[in-house]
């Protein structure tokens, strides 16, 4: 069900790569994008989902974590459109929109870019789903979005 | 007994140094940090070697150990950072300074911050680096670096769940300007902002345009609180702490899309627990400093706070409420971090001391209540009540 961007990125190169979290606590997640399956982490005695991840379950206080796959379905919960760069490998890009999306199937929400046209409408509740665009080097990929619903009627 | 610091601290003695462009500090961090503190205690009218307690936040560079030998203070009996970075604990600092004298810890207390982003690392700009790992790992590779990028991803929660438009906005960007032109010590002043140079300016990040956002500034400055039985005698009518709190709510944190309260300022909970202690309601403040890193978090501050309800904001922040002398709620009433200086917060603590003295540029008349709140939508944040 998932998407591959293929060799497009999103954003210029040069932006910073991401690294294992202290005592590698995220490992499975990045392993996962490598495999474009979107993993999450969860309690492994009450379920709870958990994201960013942590060592310590904060419902129940298990230190048994696990993970599960997501469907890769989610809705925009915030967005924006960055016009100035704060990066110098933005510099002279232009605008890219960056996402707060809310899985479907999973209480967590995950930060990534809303992929095509950098001008169009976004809004708060729109369906998307997961799209894996890998680095090149293939370390890992990164988690990007698409919208659901094919854009119909762009107003600019 | 009561556990609370109404009316058993004040607030003295105010100091502040010029204040600069970013990068336009022609002296030391340092030397700002003596030289606000030292115009603090002369306008306390003590000696500088008096102060014996010192708190700050957001990992002040000045550390009280050189500052104290600098200044020749006789001991240091207190020494406090407020945890977290950002404007998030200037009143915090100030709150702790006074828990310090109310704890029979210190005379004289100076809550202070200096800051010249020239000489350091700026709050604006992305440090490049290869590799970034957790909580970086999950936004920078997206291009999502800086306060401006996070405050704008919560403000359009804010405004979707709300329905609200660009024009509280707007209208604190305008009311710190406006308030700024009355003020010669601010950056901005004379130069006043349009509608239209709003309207016009570039965005940053939707929806923030480039007068939605703070400056990046150098200076310092210093605030002296002692006992209120000492602050009786003293120089001036004394500013009196009404209420301080600080806090988060739960797993709250700038840059983590999780958490509840996506779309608010962090000080929900914190509110009742401030107007509680100072045994008032919103609606008694006079006159409101309320950071401004970025014009949607002080919206939603001022939402938070229970100022107004999120669904009556485009009626409560008008450019007419916001405005002194006149306005409802008259706010950031020496321009603020977007027109006065961005002191990391620390220039609304002395603008909300001069407005219950009674000195401010734009003063509001009669005004006995003063409101501070400090940088919205870090964690933890901090809030103060000063009254006459």
């Amino acid at each position: 069900m998932t998407t591959s961007t293929g060799p497009q990125r999103y954003l210029p190169p040069g932006l910073p790569a991401p690294a294992l979290s202290e005592h590698s606590m995220d490992a499975a997640f990045w392993e996962g994008t490598k495999h474009h399956r979107l993993m999450v982490q969860t309690c492994a005695d009450c379920g709870m989902a958990q994201w960013p991840p942590e060592e310590i379950c904060s419902g129940c206080h298990s230190f048994e974590r696990t993970w599960k796959e997501a469907s890769g379905a989610g809705k925009v919960f915030a967005w924006t459109r960055i016009w100035h760069p704060v990066h110098p490998a933005l510099r002279d890009h232009g605008p890219y929109i960056v996402l707060v999306v809310e899985l479907d199937d999973y209480a967590v929400r995950i930060v990534g870019n809303l992929l095509g046209d950098p001008g169009q409408d976004v809004e708060s509740g729109m369906p998307v789903r997961v799209a894996f665009e890998d680095d090149p080097g293939g370390n890992f990929a990164l988690v990007q979005w698409v919208r659901s619903v094919p854009v119909t009627g762009q107003s600019s | 007994m009561e556990y609370s610091v109404n009316r058993k601290v004040a607030i003295v003695g105010i100091g502040e140094t010029r204040y600069y462009k970013r990068g336009a500090a022609p002296v030391s961090e340092f030397r700002l940090a003596c030289e606000a503190i030292l115009k603090a205690a002369d306008d306390a009218g003590i000696d500088v070697r008096e102060i014996d307690g010192f708190a700050s936040y957001s990992n002040d560079r000045n550390d009280p150990t050189r500052l104290a030998a600098a200044l020749g203070c006789h001991e240091i009996s207190y020494s406090n950072m407020f945890w977290g970075g950002g404007g998030g604990g200037c009143a915090g600092a100030v709150g702790n300074a006074a828990a310090a004298l109310v704890a029979g810890y210190s005379k004289y207390v100076v809550a202070y911050r200096s800051l010249a982003q020239g000489q350091f690392g700026r709050f604006g700009q992305a440090r490049p680096a290869a590799t970034v790992d957790a909580p970086m790992a999950y936004n920078a590779p997206y291009g999502l670096f800086t306060p401006a990028q996070y405050i704008a991803l919560r403000t359009r929660r804010f405004m979707d769940e709300h329905g609200v438009s660009q024009e509280p906005m707007a209208a604190i960007a305008l009311a710190s300007y406006a308030h700024a032109q009355s003020n010669p010590h601010a950056i901005m002043y004379n130069r006043p902002l349009s509608r239209e140079d709003y309207d016009n300016s570039r965005w940053i990040a939707e929806p923030f345009h480039l007068f939605d956002c703070c400056q990046e500034n150098d200076g310092a400055a210093a605030v002296i609180l002692t006992t209120a039985d000492r602050a009786r005698d003293m120089k001036h009518r004394p500013a009196y702490i009404m209420g301080a709190a600080q806090g988060s709510d739960t797993g709250f944190s700038l840059v983590s899309p999780t958490g509840e309260h996506y779309g608010s300022a962090n000080f929900r909970k914190l509110a009742p627990r401030l107007f509680g202690s100072a045994g008032i309601a919103p609606k008694d403040v006079d006159v409101a400093q309320v950071y401004e890193n970025f014009t949607g978090g002080t919206m939603m501050s001022i939402v938070d706070h229970g100022f107004c309800d999120a669904d009556e904001v485009e009626s409560f922040c008008t450019f007419e409420n916001l405005s002194a002398p006149n306005g409802k709620f008259p706010l950031n009433t020496s321009g603020g971090n977007l027109a006065d200086c961005y002191m990391h917060g620390f220039e609304l603590i002395t603008e909300s001391v001069r407005q219950v003295r009674g000195t401010s540029t734009a003063q509001v008349p009669g005004a006995e209540i003063a409101f501070v709140a400090g940088g919205p939508v870090t964690a933890p944040v901090s809030s103060l009540i000063l009254c006459a």
